[in-house]
């Protein structure tokens, strides 16, 4: 394992191509047409791109929600340890957030005792015996981070998982994931349609487009940690990748 | 640090405001019943026959019995028939519901025989179980199953066609397992559709019950002193078996049924 932590694990992505049956049953829509990349171990990629551009497919097909699709999907020497932090934060309602966070992990798995000082770093102490839906959106927002990280895993995907969200609240789980990422750097593959939240948060991202349904642009991100928390360099910097 | 906003969760965990107190329910359920009683009274006196006895006369007619012994015994044995039903109805509705609440071919196949069997009769399921199965306790307990299982078995249909994929598919994700994801994923969603199915199916149960020991002519119960006592047209005697029966199902739903409902619905906001 620790082995493993050292290395990191590589994601390789080589889709030939992926279709949906077309709405009204007759023909098929082509929702991705051979796209592929090698994302390097530990490395933060962001797939980005306009609604309905098959970035959230992508990562269902990575994640291994959707088989349905040709090409291959590999991840290094072993079978990786995949979590996936989804769109919405899809807490047990009938199980406090304590035990949303016991409930992720097998009952005896050594990661248990991870669980309150984890709730202090994403600051839920206090709210830890309250049911889901009795807290604000970003707290369960947070704990759903806390679920993914507390996985400890090799790959992490993330499906825009910032999104209705007011800009501060955002604001602060991006910071709350970028503390997160660096005290445990894993291999992570994060969706998100915001442009300025891929700058601030990616070492490299991967433009799709519209309707091409491919990849159209391939950038690192020239940002250090403390460059990323100042507003006017992020910007400059989505300017410079987007032109824009 | 900008997640450590303000939380807003506390306020949110203080009780209900602005719905009845447990209390003042109880007040005008008293009211309420008062009222009825009053109202029965003036006009048994006013009519003054005994096919209409007033509340003193039916309270009577329970008090001899219950020193007597029999409106003990015929309670019980009611009592257990009703538990019984009610259990094999609830468990064989629950299956039937979720296996075709889960499965679209099971469905569109059974989906007819639901509405058949929700609209026959509930004399016809008792006068075809007597006839085939002859006057035995396990005809009425089975008849009276019938009777309810349409129902818990649509109620659960809902049940199992509402349950959310997103939850599941975190369950897989996050290698709950099947005996963790039943119990903490599936179950939780399905309780309040049995609870429903639970409380109004009790209410229909137990006044089957009574209609079951009435017509399979059975020597026991509430239905057969009602039945016997429909004979002699003794009103006070239908009055008080009635009226013990209603305070044993209340207490049934209110003691049991009700707490489980509140229980099962703490986490909504």
């Amino acid at each position: 394992m620790a082995a493993v932590m050292e290395a990191g694990t590589p994601v390789h992505v080589r889709v030939e191509n992926k279709t949906f049956p077309a709405v009204g049953g007759r023909g098929e829509i082509n929702v991705l047409n051979k796209v592929s990349f090698d994302v390097a171990p530990r490395s933060f990629v962001v797939l980005t791109g306009p609604s309905g551009c098959g970035k959230s497919t992508l990562l269902n097909i990575v994640a291994g929600l959707d088989p349905d699709y040709r090409g291959t999907v590999t991840f290094g020497e072993r079978k990786p340890r995949l979590t996936f932090i989804f769109q919405t934060p899809r807490l047990l309602p009938w199980r406090t957030i304590r035990e949303n966070l016991t409930l992720s992990l097998p009952d005896g798995d050594p990661r248990q005792a991870n669980i309150d000082a984890m709730l202090t770093r994403v600051g839920l102490t206090e709210a830890q015996h309250a049911y889901p839906e009795r807290t604000s959106l970003g707290m369960q927002r947070r704990a759903a981070l806390a679920r993914g990280f507390l996985q400890e895993p090799d790959v992490l995907l993330m499906d825009e998982p910032f999104v209705s969200l007011d800009d501060p609240t955002a604001h602060g789980l991006r910071e709350l994931l970028t503390q997160l990422w660096s005290s445990r750097p894993t291999t992570v593959l994060f969706v998100t349609h915001d442009r300025t939240e891929s700058v601030m948060l990616g070492t490299r991202i991967l433009r799709l487009a519209a309707g091409s349904a491919n990849i159209v642009a391939d950038e690192e991100v020239r940002l250090t940690p403390v460059e990323r928390l100042d507003r006017g360099r992020v910007l400059a910097e989505q300017k410079r990748i987007f032109q824009d | 640090m900008a997640h450590a906003s303000t939380p807003t969760f506390s306020t949110r965990l203080a009780p209900k405001a602005g719905y009845d107190l447990p209390s003042s329910r109880v007040v005008w359920a008293v009211i309420s019943l008062s009222a009825l009683v009053a109202i029965w009274a003036i006009a048994a006196s006013l009519v003054g026959s005994r096919h209409l006895p007033g509340p003193g006369m039916v309270l009577g007619v329970m008090m001899r019995e219950a020193a007597a012994g029999t409106l003990w015994s015929n309670l019980a044995i009611t009592l257990m028939r009703v538990t019984l039903a009610f259990t094999v109805a609830m468990l064989i509705g629950a299956a039937i519901g979720i296996v075709i609440g889960s499965h679209r071919l099971a469905d569109r196949f059974f989906d007819s025989w639901l509405v058949l069997f929700l609209n026959l009769p509930a004399l016809v399921i008792i006068a075809l179980c007597y006839v085939w199965l002859g006057t035995t306790e396990l005809t009425a307990i089975v008849a009276v199953a019938i009777n309810k299982i349409p129902n818990v078995a649509v109620q659960m249909r809902e049940g199992a066609r509402s349950l959310n994929r997103d939850l599941q598919e975190m369950a897989e994700l996050y290698n709950f397992g099947r005996w963790k994801t039943l119990r903490h994923v599936t179950i939780p969603q399905l309780a309040p559709f049995f609870a429903a199915a639970a409380r109004s199916g009790l209410a229909l149960v137990w006044k089957i019950v009574l209609v079951v020991e009435a017509l399979g002519g059975h020597p026991t119960g509430v239905g057969h002193q009602i039945h016997a006592a429909f004979g002699n047209y003794d009103v006070p005697t239908i009055l008080a078996y009635a009226l013990a029966f209603i305070v044993v199902i209340q207490i049934v739903e209110l003691g049991i049924l009700q707490p489980l409902q509140t229980r099962l619905n703490k986490w909504r906001r």
